[in-house]
């Protein structure tokens, strides 16, 4: 696979490693009132869907940036590649 | 039809015109006791034990495709029972009794090739490792040998003992490991279970579920509905996708596994052999093929093929260890989804909807797991309760932190 990196430009997927789903993002807060069960749907359950995907990769061996790509996957293609950090702002974090 | 020795003869004798299908075509049944969706080496068991051990005759698989055409027909066919946690050995133990049995309990010839897996030891702290896994096995009944590097040399004078990064400083076999002809398990258990009055419905894909007021009462196929008392789910690799028919979300992320086959070549690899430094394993079958694979891709994937680095990474770890492996030509490569868990363990346990049963969340492990991963299932089914082995395999216990971490990773799929 190739990975389109915003900054880098197509880069092989060898030089990345993979953490999971994107929603691994939206961290719960820890001071919630269900707060141990918010946890455990988000350490333990996954959507796991057969198709388009978000997904967080880490380029490891390059400029260590996190990445949003999503990516279907039936096909492993790849349709859009974002910066971790931009996809978090956007969803209003401050960094 | 009883098979035999005799049967054959008097076969070959009369033109081969004897034998018949060995499994019925039935129409679908508008209701049974038990319903097990997928028609793997999981499901089928499940209903050969169902029909056979607990008595259980209103018992249908469905299946979306054919028999077998899933990851039973996709993996390397390897059975070993070389675990050390309390909550997997008892349970992989059972399940390599139960392969040592099956071909009499089935009447049907599964080529259980008891040929021995070795583990290779490369490091100090890998060699205690080892030995504590040994100790764990022999506690729980299984058979475990630490062999020095001088006993490897003389059975397997083909390794490279002496490679400058990783030499082999000795190795923990489980001489009762080995291999099994793995379509020839689905087969098997399809005749007996149909023998016994299992239903097996061929090309019924499962649609839905028909959940009221929190209770399964079936499921609806591409062939209609299917009322059930019970509905198992044995599917690994499309747990994620059946489930979330009945809104569920699991601990599970789908991943591909990659495996590779040799050209036919003589007799030269008289066992399994795993590397310890990175991962890769071979065996070779009865046909004269080296089969062997490596790493997961390492990421969500359902399509079962995989990319070229883990190609790379296998071949490299084949050469390190088996440089004859760089002359022969690799045949067929191909790829299998696994339900990776996230404690690296299976799920064998009742759902929060009544009358919905879970078995999945395999990983790369569900082959050598298929008799009593059917036994307990079955035991589930049919009685309510769990069976005695797979008591630690509760769907609830992420939850409430009793994970089953061989590896010792976190919840992180990927790396179990």
């Amino acid at each position: 696979m190739i990975i389109d990196h915003p900054l880098l430009g197509p880069r092989d997927s060898s030089e990345f490693t993979y953490l999971g789903d994107a929603s691994l993002i939206d961290r719960p807060d820890p001071a919630g009132e269900d707060a141990s069960s918010d946890f455990y749907d988000y350490a333990y359950l996954r959507d796991n869907p057969a198709g388009w995907h978000k997904e967080l990769w880490f380029h490891e061996a390059g400029d260590r940036s996190w990445l949003v790509v999503t990516r279907n996957t039936v096909t492993h293609e790849i349709s859009k590649v974002e910066l971790a950090s931009d996809v978090a702002r956007a969803q209003g974090r401050s960094k | 039809m009883r098979y035999s020795g005799f049967r054959v003869i008097k076969e070959a004798l009369t033109g081969h015109k004897g034998w018949k299908p060995v499994w019925r075509d039935p129409e679908p049944a508008s209701h049974y006791d038990i319903v097990i969706v997928g028609g793997g080496g999981h499901g089928l068991a499940t209903a050969h034990y169902l029909a056979k051990e607990f008595g259980q005759a209103r018992v249908a698989v469905i299946e979306k495709g054919w028999i077998g055409g899933g990851n039973v027909g996709r993996n390397t066919t390897i059975i070993r029972s070389n675990y050390l946690l309390d909550g997997n050995e008892p349970f992989y133990e059972f399940s390599l009794k139960l392969w040592e049995g099956l071909e009499q309990d089935l009447n049907y010839n599964a080529m259980v090739s008891q040929r021995g897996i070795l583990n290779l030891i490369h490091s100090d702290g890998q060699r205690d490792a080892f030995i504590r896994r040994g100790n764990a096995m022999i506690l729980n009944g299984a058979d475990a040998d630490l062999m020095t590097t001088e006993a490897i040399k003389k059975k397997y004078p083909f390794l490279n003992t002496s490679d400058a990064r990783f030499p082999i400083q000795g190795g923990l076999a489980q001489h009762r490991g080995g291999t099994v002809r793995h379509d020839a398990v689905a087969w098997g258990y399809a005749r007996s279970a149909d023998s016994h009055g299992v239903d097996i419905i061929q090309n019924c894909e499962v649609t839905g579920f028909r959940i009221e007021n929190g209770v399964c009462k079936g499921v609806e196929t591409s062939r209609g509905f299917i009322g059930a008392g019970k509905v198992g789910c044995a599917v690994a690799g499309s747990s994620g996708r059946l489930l979330s028919l009945a809104n569920m979300r699991l601990p599970i992320e789908s991943h591909v596994l990659q495996a590779f086959v040799t050209e036919g070549l003589k007799p030269v690899l008289p066992g399994v052999i795993t590397f310890g430094a990175g991962h890769f394993y071979c065996s070779q079958s009865d046909k004269g093929g080296l089969v062997f694979g490596g790493n997961l891709d390492g990421y969500n994937s359902y399509a079962q093929r995989g990319n070229l680095p883990v190609v790379e990474d296998v071949c490299e770890g084949a050469m390190a260890i088996l440089p004859m492996l760089g002359r022969a030509r690799i045949l067929r490569m191909w790829g299998g989804v696994m339900d990776m868990s996230m404690d690296g363990s299976p799920i064998i346990d009742r759902t929060h909807i009544d009358g919905l049963y879970f078995n999945g969340g395999w990983c790369y492990g569900g082959f050598k797991a298929t008799p009593a991963s059917g036994f307990a299932f079955a035991h589930l089914l049919a009685r309510d309760t769990l069976h005695p082995t797979a008591t630690a395999y509760r769907l609830d216990r992420f939850r409430k932190g009793y994970l089953i971490d061989e590896k010792g990773v976190g919840n992180q799929p990927n790396l179990h």
